[in-house]
């Protein structure tokens, strides 16, 4: 029995925590935040110096060969730190070339992937929710046509994978024609999203796609719950912080019995939630059979868990923390994006049930 | 990762499947109640293979056994499986033993370990008052001593198992001058005498499982006593876990989902199965986060206990967050029972008749409440968590009076 992470895992999580503090602070994640691209190509470098962008890719590509648990560590503690960019879609990008491409589709983009020399990106939402491969309209040929929506940075993407009719999956390289990009104003100004209208744009199949697309939705499901959960502990952090600092009838507010149970309450929201999505993604690693459900069940939960805990830190902040100064709305909207990316709660409940038999 | 238990581990679990398998039930036969000395019987050979007793020392009738979490769990595991019973139940093995083991006199350890952990003679435990709930140091039992007894007067409430209960470990106010909790003192007493005056408590659910305990001019013998006078709050606080059940609260709360599930499937609303209602499904994956989370959160701490590291905050919650999912799926029980809902558990007339598995979660129902009072209310359970986890400062009130 070891239901746990190593101690390498941990350092990793420790190097990423110090990194973010030294080279992200929230004042830096302000202006990437307000900034007209939501990208800092420092930052991304940096992150790519670290080896987390191409963490799970093969070594012969470039990577470190590690696992999903390890990529769902790195987001778990990039989410604490609130980081900015394109790390998401970046990472399913090679994840899905990884696992359903072709050796020369590999050999083409996995290396510069591996390096965050090339930023991917991948495009499963559609009009009207339609994430899930199932749901996926766009008829794909030699050519694609149709929209993709809430496509995360785009517009920086040297390649896009896109999920299409029969959940395949096709690549489209950064020029290629037809292709228009749209900026979507979206709520969570540090991980920014576009939509993308295809018009008869030359795309390349994944050969694996319709295969592996469900693998990679699940692997996407696992690293929004770990995300969520180290913006969750961020969340926590910063309330029982500022409980520590605020000064009310001539003590800190610490002292209050409300502020006390409200700021446990949230901890017992979040912190029992930790073994959710490590074991989703120890499943999606090891037990296949039912990664599928723990991926569903970890997005669903986690991501609504910590939304709730985010509106329990603006209240905990009292006034202060409903103004765009404050920091807590970075991690608000942070969740809003975790809990909607991919499909709300109710809909990976559904499949959970359904899942389930029941 | 890995959730398995190892290969010394599963040899282990084998051993303990054949024994289990020659020995439970007695002679083999599933289709009669074991005698009780069958019983004890069966528990003496398991103690002698280390499967039971396994913190207590040899010289005591245990099988003193190292510590370890994960024998402690598969133990429990097949045992269950087996239907077999383990050490007996209640608050004796579970507290007074352990407590007397690090602070009893060696005649006290003599006289009461033996028996207890075989099972023959039982305990209740008189710490709460009328007066002295979370506030347990408060408490205003006295005891005196006269001579070469100790007479003690006063009220217990909330005593489990009193009625059939040998003797009480009991905490009595014996110092009146010193401060609080240093005028507390730990005393044994045996509850087969005059002045021993115990009432059960009916609950709201219409059973009794609690107790009030009128104590006049009750005697127990001077050197009765576990540790020194005025030292009961210490010893009261030994909650030395030789083996933590770790997965136990977690256990028990997927146990209660796997009930609900069925309940869900087993109840229509409509003409229709709860279980194909959307609202319903939405619920019912929505407690499993949390009990899949709280199984999870287990094997977390199994893994750091058995490594003899702090399993941090975590193990502060078990309680917490057993209550709040023991709520939600006391809640949605009584939306499934339907029109159910309106009957008293208790009755069993035949009118108005519906299946006895459908009363137990009417009963469940607000047997939930108790569960998040009983053993330290929900918001002490948060104080905890905000002080030992998050290291907010202790209550004002409760400094002042400390």
């Amino acid at each position: 029995m070891n239901f746990d992470i190593s101690e390498e895992q941990e350092l990793l999580q420790d190097t990423i925590r110090q990194f973010m503090a030294n080279e992200c602070p929230t004042t830096h994640l302000r202006e990437v935040f307000e900034s007209e691209t939501g990208f800092d190509a420092t930052l991304w470098k940096g992150m790519a110096e670290l080896g987390l962008v191409g963490l799970h890719l093969d070594d012969e590509y470039g990577g470190a060969g590690l696992e999903i648990i390890d990529l769902a560590l790195v987001a778990e503690s990039l989410g604490y730190g609130g980081a900015p960019g394109p790390f998401l879609g970046h990472v399913l990008a090679g994840l899905a070339i990884q696992l359903a491409g072709s050796d020369a589709q590999k050999q083409t983009w996995l290396p510069s992937l591996a390096t965050g020399d090339a930023i991917g990106t991948v495009a499963l939402g559609e009009v009207g929710g339609g994430w899930q491969p199932e749901e996926w309209t766009l008829a794909a040929g030699s050519t694609l046509s149709g929209v993709k929506l809430n496509v995360p940075y785009a517009s920086i993407a040297e390649v896009i994978v896109v999920g299409v009719e029969g959940g395949g999956l096709v690549l489209v390289e950064k020029g290629a024609s037809g292709v228009e990009i749209q900026p979507i104003e979206g709520v969570d100004r540090a991980r920014r999203i576009d939509a993308v209208t295809f018009e008869s744009t030359p795309c390349e199949a994944l050969p694996e796609g319709a295969a592996q697309s469900g693998r990679v939705r699940d692997a996407a499901l696992v690293l929004l719950a770990a995300d969520a959960f180290g913006s969750g502990s961020r969340l926590v952090d910063m309330s029982v912080a500022y409980a520590k600092t605020r000064e009310q009838f001539g003590v800190t507010i610490e002292h209050f019995q409300a502020v006390k149970h409200q700021l446990a309450n949230m901890a017992v929201e979040l912190e029992p939630s930790r073994g959710l999505f490590w074991y989703a993604a120890h499943a999606f690693d090891h037990v296949q059979d039912e990664s599928q459900r723990a991926a569903a069940l970890a997005k669903a939960h986690i991501s609504d868990r910590v939304m709730q805990i985010a509106r329990d830190s603006v209240e905990a902040h009292g006034g202060i923390g409903f103004t765009w100064e404050c920091d807590v709305q970075l991690w608000f909207k942070r969740s809003m994006f975790n809990r909607a990316f991919l499909g709300t709660p109710s809909v990976h409940r559904e499949r959970a049930a359904q899942m389930g038999g029941w | 990762m890995d959730l398995s238990y190892g290969k010394e581990y599963e040899e282990f679990r084998e051993e303990v499947r054949d024994f289990l398998g020659a020995n439970w039930p007695p002679g083999g036969d599933k289709d009669r109640y074991p005698t009780k000395e069958e019983t004890c019987q069966f528990r003496d050979d398991a103690t002698a293979k280390g499967y039971l007793r396994r913190s207590i020392p040899k010289q005591y009738g245990g099988s003193e056994q190292p510590p370890d979490e994960i024998r402690g769990a598969i133990l429990r595991e097949e045992f269950t499986r087996a239907r077999a019973p383990m050490d007996p139940p209640g608050i004796g093995t579970m507290m007074l033993v352990p407590t007397l083991l690090d602070r009893g006199e060696a005649w006290q350890k003599e006289k009461f370990v033996p028996p207890t952990t075989r099972g023959d003679i039982n305990w209740c435990q008189g710490y709460s008052e009328p007066g002295s709930g979370s506030d347990l140091a408060s408490l205003k039992t006295r005891g005196e001593l006269v001579g070469d007894e100790w007479v003690i007067n006063g009220q217990k409430i909330w005593t489990s198992g009193a009625t059939n209960a040998d003797y009480m470990f009991c905490l009595v106010r014996t110092e009146p001058d010193a401060p609080k909790h240093a005028g507390i003192s730990y005393l044994l007493i045996d509850m087969n005498q005059e002045g021993m005056d115990v009432r059960p408590l009916k609950q709201m659910t219409g059973g009794s499982d609690f107790n009030e305990v009128f104590l006049t001019d009750v005697r127990t013998p001077k050197d009765w006593i576990v540790g020194k006078r005025g030292e009961g709050w210490l010893v009261s606080r030994t909650t030395l876990k030789h083996e933590r059940n770790s997965i136990g609260a977690a256990a028990q709360s997927s146990a209660m989902f796997q009930g609900i599930l069925h309940l869900a499937k087993s109840t229509s609303s409509g003409g229709r199965p709860n279980i194909e209602d959307p609202s319903i499904r939405q619920r019912l994956a929505e407690i499993e986060g949390y009990v899949r989370a709280h199984e999870y959160s287990g094997y977390r701490q199994m893994t750091r206990n058995a490594r003899n590291e702090d399993p941090g905050i975590i193990q502060m919650m078990n309680k917490l967050n057993s209550t709040n999912i023991s709520h939600m799926v006391s809640k949605l029980a009584l939306d499934l029972l339907g029109d159910d809902g309106l009957l008293d558990p208790t009755s069993t007339s035949r009118a108005g008749y519906r299946p006895s598995d459908n009363r137990s979660w009417i009963t469940q129902y607000m047997y939930s409440l108790g569960i998040a009072v009983a053993g330290g209310t929900a918001n002490i359970q948060r104080n905890v968590i905000g002080e030992r986890g998050l290291g907010l400062p202790r209550d004002s009130a409760a400094n002042r009076s400390a």
